[in-house]
């Protein structure tokens, strides 16, 4: 064997690094909890009422517990099936719960998250139908269309956006026929909507199936599912899961879906999970239709996705299997009571149905009512004059299990100082 | 003979809809302290679902034995030697979940605002500045949530800095050794793939990418150490050959455990790479993700940089959107901050010779590998390697034993496979990688495990075809559940 230093030895000279690293020498384990709890300690743990595609909500213990184990948390994507049984039944579950869900006959076994799920559907459904014009809803998530838009530029798919009702906030169904036409391949609609509205689904998807086109659905707040009319007349769900028990962590990891037809099943994006048998006839588990997938057909693909989020998935199936049938209905209506709570005191601007979040305008500027939140160490809600100028002087405010009735009647006294 | 593993009682466990029973729940809400609200009379009726029909019905048990019960059906690096080639299976440490799940980090909304945020900023920045440091670049963008994420936010770079320059150009260049994720990213940028061969050293073939790079190539994608374990040794002169034509190189970072400390890319030309934090920065697979790539570039490149980019303010930092030359997002929020966290406190606790000391050490394993195995197995590219060693299946497979077959052997001696039959350009695969996590007495098991396995080919070949046999899960029929397809549950 050769000595440490003749290991890199046939390194070119002026590729080599002559001189150490220029970082501090390592430190002990304590000293690591120490500087990321000063860390911690200058980020905001006030109770929020902030939404806006990332919710608070109550993790139950057991989540963290099943995440942290060892067998699930430090393998593999599971290629080789006779040892990764674990992680490919838990997969072939959380796939059927989020069919169970969204009404979609499969879905995949994730995405990266809500905002990279919808480039992907919307390249899905211009495969499928051959058509390349996208319609994006104004009520679908800012950021979400920002991605869309970063996608899309290089995939000759012109992205345009139709409005919203300025009385109900849900989508302008007018303006999404006119826009219509034979070369559109999806309209992309999100409920509850970016303003917490709750969209006319059916409506939307007649309009685009007159044209030919495809309804993308999307979903940034998974526990509305617990409560709302799954989007059956669309052809493509996609959605973010982070509301599974998944930490806001700053923005992420979060875990997002794609759901579809059946008859979309070869055009599905990502890894599938499928139900097979072992040489003793015992069921098994397998990764199948890898023939989409970028390691097999290259530049070929249906996607360059290559990594998903088994780990956050699999939190999102402890969360879904803990509440259960009866629990996740539970969890919706209390989000939704909670919710309704602080908007009948603050008025909603939309006079559309709403979920757990809804826009008001405050009787002083919003930053002023922020500001006066901070003080009582509360954070109040999402200004929307940055996505939206012409709501200026409103605020998205969200509501859920975790949200205090003190801190709500706080929130109300401020807004009508 | 097995020496690492023995039979043992492994729980049978049904699908958890199987399991159901009607009324069971794993959880309790807390009393609502406001007026219950009728959900048809505020959603209207028609918005308002019947039951989840097949959803669970458990109890807390439930939940704790089923989750259990499979996870002991899994192999992980907590198990042993996961010797995955171009995975970088190393281990996981725990003090890394502990910090990303402080409160202050795990409960910060990314829409809070940036007073209160500056813990956060503060981890990002760091991170960055470290991650800098290691690849030699000059600016980076946390963002993209994965590796193949981080090719398709560079090769957008690329093409931005190209289109300022008056033409995107139309091809990126790969070589025939690349992941498949190279040419699907350079797909959905928009860019025709034309595949390079190697030469018979396994190296690009400088000859071959001089006759490519024509004024219509936009960059090429090239994997240092490639995906034999060979360092690029002409790396510098193709870097010069795309430089001078005007186009870019692009490195894919999913072997930088070959490089850390050892050899900066911002060195030797590199314009535009990412790193897998999954891979190099320990941060767990956790069955296939989370993972975090973070994507490093050249001066002329950051303009282009996604938004938001951290900037400092006096004594804080902000969050910059002001860049109207920007790529635009690739991922709402900032990338997956839980990931970043857990890279960090790996880099901290390392250090910069720590970090070194892991590249040699993993390097050291690789090499420690080759030399006992090379008696027993086809070595097709002789050259020095680094983080890892490329046999191919050439002796066994004139015994009619593949390396899949070897690969599902191992598993019996209580090994994950390695990765079998990549790099395409190597007939019949073996990858190894053994990370600089794994003791010489692991390496030795391994070792004689698949000299041992060597010998049953000779003797015995049906007992590799056949394998793996004590296990729970004996091969399963992948062309069944292929031809068709079931993807769900149902009663």
């Amino acid at each position: 064997m050769q000595a440490r230093d003749e290991l890199f030895a046939h390194l070119p000279e002026d590729v080599v690094l002559h001189r150490p690293l220029d970082l501090p020498a390592g430190v002990s384990e304590y000293e690591i909890v120490e500087y990321f709890k000063a860390r911690a300690a200058e980020n905001a743990t006030w109770p929020s009422f902030l939404g806006a595609g990332v919710y608070r909500h109550f993790r139950p213990v057991v989540v963290d517990t099943v995440a942290s184990r060892g067998e699930f948390l430090t393998s593999y994507t599971p290629y080789q099936a006779e040892i990764a049984q674990g992680t490919l039944t838990t997969i072939f579950e959380f796939q059927t719960m989020i069919c169970q869900l969204t009404g979609m006959d499969v879905a995949n076994a994730s995405m990266y998250d809500g905002s990279t799920a919808v480039p992907e559907a919307a390249m899905m459904a211009a495969r499928v139908t051959g058509r390349h014009r996208i319609l994006a809803a104004r009520t679908v998530h800012p950021e979400y269309r920002e991605v869309l838009r970063t996608y899309a530029r290089n995939q000759g798919m012109p992205v345009e956006e139709f409005g919203y009702d300025p009385k109900s906030g849900g989508i302008d169904l007018a303006d999404l026929e006119s826009r219509l036409n034979r070369e559109t391949a999806a309209v992309i609609i999100q409920s509850p909507n970016f303003f917490g509205i709750v969209e006319q689904v059916n409506a939307a998807a007649e309009l685009a199936h007159k044209f030919g086109a495809l309804l993308i659905f999307v979903f940034a707040e998974a526990v509305s599912l617990g409560l709302l009319e799954p989007p059956a007349s669309a052809d493509i769900v996609v959605g973010e899961l982070q509301s599974f028990a998944i930490s806001p962590s700053y923005g992420g990891p979060f875990a997002g879906i794609v759901a579809a037809r059946e008859k979309f099943l070869r055009q599905m994006p990502g890894r599938l999970v499928g139900q097979s048998v072992d040489t003793h006839g015992n069921r098994a588990f397998c990764l199948t239709l890898s023939t989409r997938e970028q390691h097999i057909r290259r530049e070929k693909a249906t996607s360059n996705i290559c990594t998903n989020q088994a780990l956050i998935a699999l939190m999102a199936t402890v969360f879904m299997t803990l509440y259960g049938k009866e629990g996740l209905r539970e969890l919706a209506v209390q989000n939704l009571s909670k919710a309704h709570y602080l908007a009948r005191k603050l008025q909603p601007r939309f006079s559309g149905p709403y979920f757990n979040e809804f826009v008001a305008v405050p009787n002083v500027p919003v930053e002023e009512v922020n500001r006066q939140l901070i003080d009582r160490k509360i954070i109040g809600g999402l200004p929307l004059d940055r996505f939206y100028p012409e709501l200026a002087g409103s605020m998205l405010l969200c509501a859920t299990e975790m949200s205090k009735r003190d801190d709500m009647d706080a929130v109300i006294t401020v807004f009508q100082a | 003979m097995i020496r690492k593993v023995r039979k043992h009682i492994v729980q049978n466990e049904p699908l958890i809809f199987e399991r159901s029973s009607p009324g069971k729940n794993g959880c309790q809400l807390p009393a609502l302290d406001v007026p219950l609200v009728d959900p048809a009379a505020a959603l209207g009726a028609q918005n308002v679902r019947g039951e989840i029909e097949g959803f669970p019905e458990v109890s807390e048990v439930d939940v704790i034995r089923h989750f259990t019960r499979l996870s002991t059906w899994n192999y992980a690096i907590d198990l042993g030697m996961y010797p995955l080639g171009s995975c970088t299976m190393k281990y996981n440490p725990r003090v890394n979940e502990l910090v990303a799940r402080l409160e202050g980090l795990a409960w910060a909304h990314p829409y809070q605002p940036e007073a209160l945020s500056q813990g956060a900023l503060r981890i990002m920045q760091r991170l960055a500045g470290a991650l800098l440091e290691i690849t030699g670049m000059d600016a980076i963008t946390l963002q993209p949530a994965a590796g193949a994420h981080g090719e398709l936010t560079g090769i957008l770079l690329v093409r931005a800095l190209l289109e300022s320059r008056g033409n995107p150009r139309k091809k990126i260049l790969i070589p025939d050794s690349a992941h498949g994720t190279n040419p699907a990213t350079a797909a959905i940028a928009g860019y025709a793939v034309e595949n390079i061969r190697s030469n018979d050293q396994g190296l690009i073939d400088l000859e071959a990418l001089c006759k490519s790079v024509t004024d219509d190539v936009a960059a090429l994608m090239v994997t240092n150490p490639n995906t034999l374990g060979v360092f690029e040794e002409n790396i510098v002169k193709a870097v010069e050959i795309l430089h001078a034509k005007g186009a870019l190189v692009y490195m894919d970072g999913a072997n930088m455990n070959a490089l850390v400390g050892i050899a900066r890319p911002g060195d030797f030309g590199i314009d535009v790479m990412h790193l897998n934090l999954h891979k190099t920065f320990s941060t767990p697979h956790g069955g296939g993700g989370p993972g975090g790539g973070p994507v490093a570039v050249k001066q002329i490149l950051e303009p282009f940089l996604p938004i938001p980019c951290l900037k400092s303010s006096g004594d804080s930092l902000t969050l910059d959107y002001d860049r109207p030359q920007s790529i635009g997002k690739v991922r709402a929020f900032y990338g997956n901050f839980g990931v970043l966290v857990r890279a960090l406190a790996y880099i901290l606790a390392h250090g910069g010779d720590g970090l070194r000391n892991a590249t040699v050490d993993a390097v050291m394993n690789a090499n420690y590998i080759r030399h006992k195995l090379a008696p027993y197995f086809d070595l097709p590219y002789p050259r020095p390697n680094m983080h890892e060693v490329v046999f191919s299946d050439d002796f066994q497979s004139k015994l009619g034993v593949r390396t899949g077959d070897i690969a599902k052997r191992l598993i019996d001696y209580g090994f994950h496979p390695y990765t079998v039959s990549f790099p395409l350009i190597v007939h019949g695969a073996l990858m190894i990688e053994p990370t600089e996590t794994e003791s010489k007495q692991e390496l030795d098991l391994f070792i004689e495990a698949m000299i041992d396995i060597c010998g049953e080919i000779e003797k015995t070949p049906e007992l590799v075809t056949q394998a793996p046999h004590d296990v729970r899960t004996t091969r399963v029929d992948e062309v069944a559940a292929a031809r068709k397809p079931v993807l769900r549950w149902k009663p």
